[in-house]
């Protein structure tokens, strides 16, 4: 019963595809893997040797932040796509898809969706007001210090919980994957990525983003095509097939119990929405090219590919059930024999549905290569996130709040390498710290942060001209503390985590975005139209050359490097 | 207020451009979001309707649905990036030539 519960508290929160920490059983140490463990060498020393070539390319403070304005809208369209490609979305969606069936598309629908939004109204503003963090844009009329500051805490929360939900899931996975002890794959995971943001800061962070989206791009392709030429290539032979293996039966094929409550669903739905547009280090990325209309360009391109790749995770989904939960090879037996279900018993919990699928249609060779794959990537999304909070210290809090604008350069930089090492060591400390804690509610916490926080003050800072800096203050610290507050009084975290009674949470919703997101407007909205101060007049008079420049780019910060 | 804000701004050019850029990206924004609000909703009150089957297969109208939203938001982008590759490009050169001049 117990078991059942915790695996509806993972099914109704998006976090659980943080790598879903929870259902990847733990104990279950497996065999050491060569063949895993020889390619994923193989992918640590070339993006050692791309670490080595960025970081002699590497001087100012522009190429540490933003790669010098030098990546082309096509590889910057990858490196977003792989940031957004985490091991989340391809065990946890592929995982999903394999007890649910459908379900798990819609979790993807809702992943894809905020991307167009991203489109049409962030990117290319984004771009043409800001130099190397988001805050720049929120900032650009507003008041420095108070802005930097709450810019600073949106983003430090947000890359906070996502980074511990990725660190612990990184440290189930690896012990399942290869072997190892948990505390080696987080001491790993952490220090690989301090070597690559110190070294080569955005330079090297990108290009091994690139190389690990390319990576999963393909495998994941290898994979979904292998199971549907075993179906000659029709997905309703694969659904059939599907359809007579699984439990569920028919039920697969439409939306199970995955959202009952219409409010819940809504909630979440906004949050997946506009959380895209909030992470810092999604946003980060629009300062790596050269101007608005690369911006524009790289967001195309990096919806088209995952768009593709969730179709992908959907096909691979229904390929696991097919091939994973009917051969007892992948099958725990005393679990088989006690639910007589494929599904249930499936070694490791629904998240290697993918990686057993690996084995099941390319053999040991392959299985090493999307093991490697999976490591790698939440080795390029921990080092996008390290590469964000250290920025927003040292751009935001260092260079701007601390020395007013007026930081040397070279300091700032330093200072950013200093932040990375004590985030690197946070996170390792924290990784083994919430090893046996229950963390899968934490990407959604981030989403619905970054949705209720970041987003706000960012889409208002360049649409109303009667936003002031004491309304940002007040709606985004509003949206901050409500999203904060609503997760831990969510059943997710009251029952599930901090064990009180089931149906005793507080609020019902399982992700708070419906009311953080109103509370953060509606604070926005009315703190500035009631706001009478010097500082307003200021802050209203600066629109229209903030608005300006967001349209047309003159002034905009050029890329330095190439 | 700088001179060459007010001077911009009075550009027909920019006028031109702001009015067509908000007027496209506010609707396709609000057709990406009556769309996946849409599906959402169908999730939530009418699941049976998304498990109805086509033919005589198992394959349910959910799927080709949740399948068109994803290429929608892939076209939606698409329609956007054409529209402002061909003519606000263009716009925006016009209007950097102008306030240099």
């Amino acid at each position: 019963m117990r078991k059942v519960f915790w695996s509806l508290v993972m099914l109704v929160n998006v976090p659980t595809l943080a790598l879903a920490a929870g259902t990847i059983e733990s104990g279950t140490k497996q065999a050491t893997n060569w063949s895993a463990i020889s390619m994923f060498i193989a992918f640590v020393l070339l993006t050692l040797v791309i670490t080595y070539w960025a970081a002699r390319r590497t001087a100012s403070a522009a190429d540490f932040y933003s790669a010098g304005g030098g990546i082309t809208g096509f590889q910057n369209g990858l490196a977003i796509a792989g940031d957004y490609m985490s091991a989340a979305s391809f065990l946890g969606i592929s995982g999903l898809v394999y007890t649910s069936g459908y379900d798990g598309l819609i979790y993807s629908v809702g992943w894809l969706v905020g991307w167009p939004i991203v489109t049409f109204l962030i990117a290319e503003q984004l771009r043409n007001l800001g130099k190397f963090t988001f805050a720049d844009v929120t900032s650009f009329r507003l008041g420095q210090t108070d802005i930097r500051i709450l810019a600073a805490c949106g983003s430090l929360v947000t890359v906070a919980f996502y980074l511990i939900a990725q660190m612990v899931g990184a440290g189930k996975l690896i012990q399942l994957l290869f072997g190892l002890d948990y505390w080696i794959a987080v001491v790993l995971v952490g220090g690989l990525m301090m070597i690559y943001v110190t070294f080569g800061g955005m330079k090297a962070t990108t290009w091994v983003q690139i190389t690990k989206a390319a990576l999963l791009l393909s495998g994941a392709t290898f994979m979904a095509g292998a199971v549907l030429y075993r179906y000659g290539f029709s997905p309703e032979a694969l659904f059939a097939r599907a359809v007579e293996v699984h439990p569920k039966k028919a039920a697969i094929m439409e939306p199970g119990s995955l959202i009952s409550n219409p409010l819940s669903a809504i909630s979440l739905g906004l949050a997946l929405m506009f959380g895209t547009a909030g992470l810092p280090h999604i946003l980060m990325r629009f300062f790596t090219v050269k101007d608005a209309q690369a911006a524009r360009k790289s967001v195309f391109y990096a919806t088209g590919f995952i768009g593709y790749f969730y179709v992908l995770t959907f096909i691979i989904g229904f390929g696991a059930i097919t091939l994973v939960s009917t051969d007892p090879m992948f099958l725990d037996s005393a679990i088989l024999e006690k639910t007589k279900s494929g599904i249930a018993a499936i070694k490791g919990g629904s998240n290697m549905a993918a990686i057993h699928l690996a084995d099941a249609v390319g053999g040991n060779v392959f299985l090493g290569f999307i093991s490697a794959v999976a490591f790698a990537t939440i080795l390029a999304v921990v080092s996008g996130l390290a590469l964000a909070g250290a920025s927003s210290i040292s751009h935001d809090l260092y260079g701007m709040v601390i020395k007013g604008g007026n930081a040397n350069e070279q300091d700032e930089i330093r200072v950013s390498k200093i932040a990375t090492l004590v985030l690197g060591v946070l996170a390792i400390f924290l990784g083994i710290v919430f090893e046996n804690q229950n963390v899968a509610f934490m990407v959604g916490l981030a989403f619905a942060i970054a949705a209720s926080c970041n987003f706000p003050v960012l889409v208002m800072s360049i649409f109303w001209r009667g936003l002031t800096t004491r309304g940002a203050l007040v709606g985004g610290f509003l949206g901050l503390i409500s999203a904060v507050v609503g997760v831990v009084l969510s059943p997710a975290v009251w029952e599930a985590t901090l064990g009180f009674a089931k149906g005793s949470a507080p609020v019902k919703l399982d992700n708070p975005a419906l009311f953080s997101m109103a509370l953060a407007f509606a604070g926005i909205w009315l703190f500035s139209i009631l706001d009478r101060s010097r500082r307003a007049e200021i802050d209203r008079d600066g629109f229209d050359a903030q608005y300006v420049r967001s349209q047309t780019g003159i002034g905009a910060a050029a890329a330095t490097s190439h | 207020m700088s001179s060459s804000v007010t001077k911009i701004e009075h550009n027909p050019n920019y006028q031109e451009l702001v009015r067509r850029r908000s007027s496209l990206g506010w609707m396709l924004s609000l057709i990406m979001l009556v769309v996946y609000f849409g599906f959402i909703l169908l999730v939530a009150y009418a699941p049976k309707f998304l498990g109805i089957r086509i033919g005589t297969g198992v394959t349910t109208i959910g799927i080709p649905i949740g399948l068109a939203v994803i290429l929608l938001a892939f076209a939606l982008t698409g329609i956007y990036v054409r529209r402002a590759n061909s003519s606000y490009d263009v716009l925006i050169r016009k209007i950097v030539e102008d306030s240099s001049s």
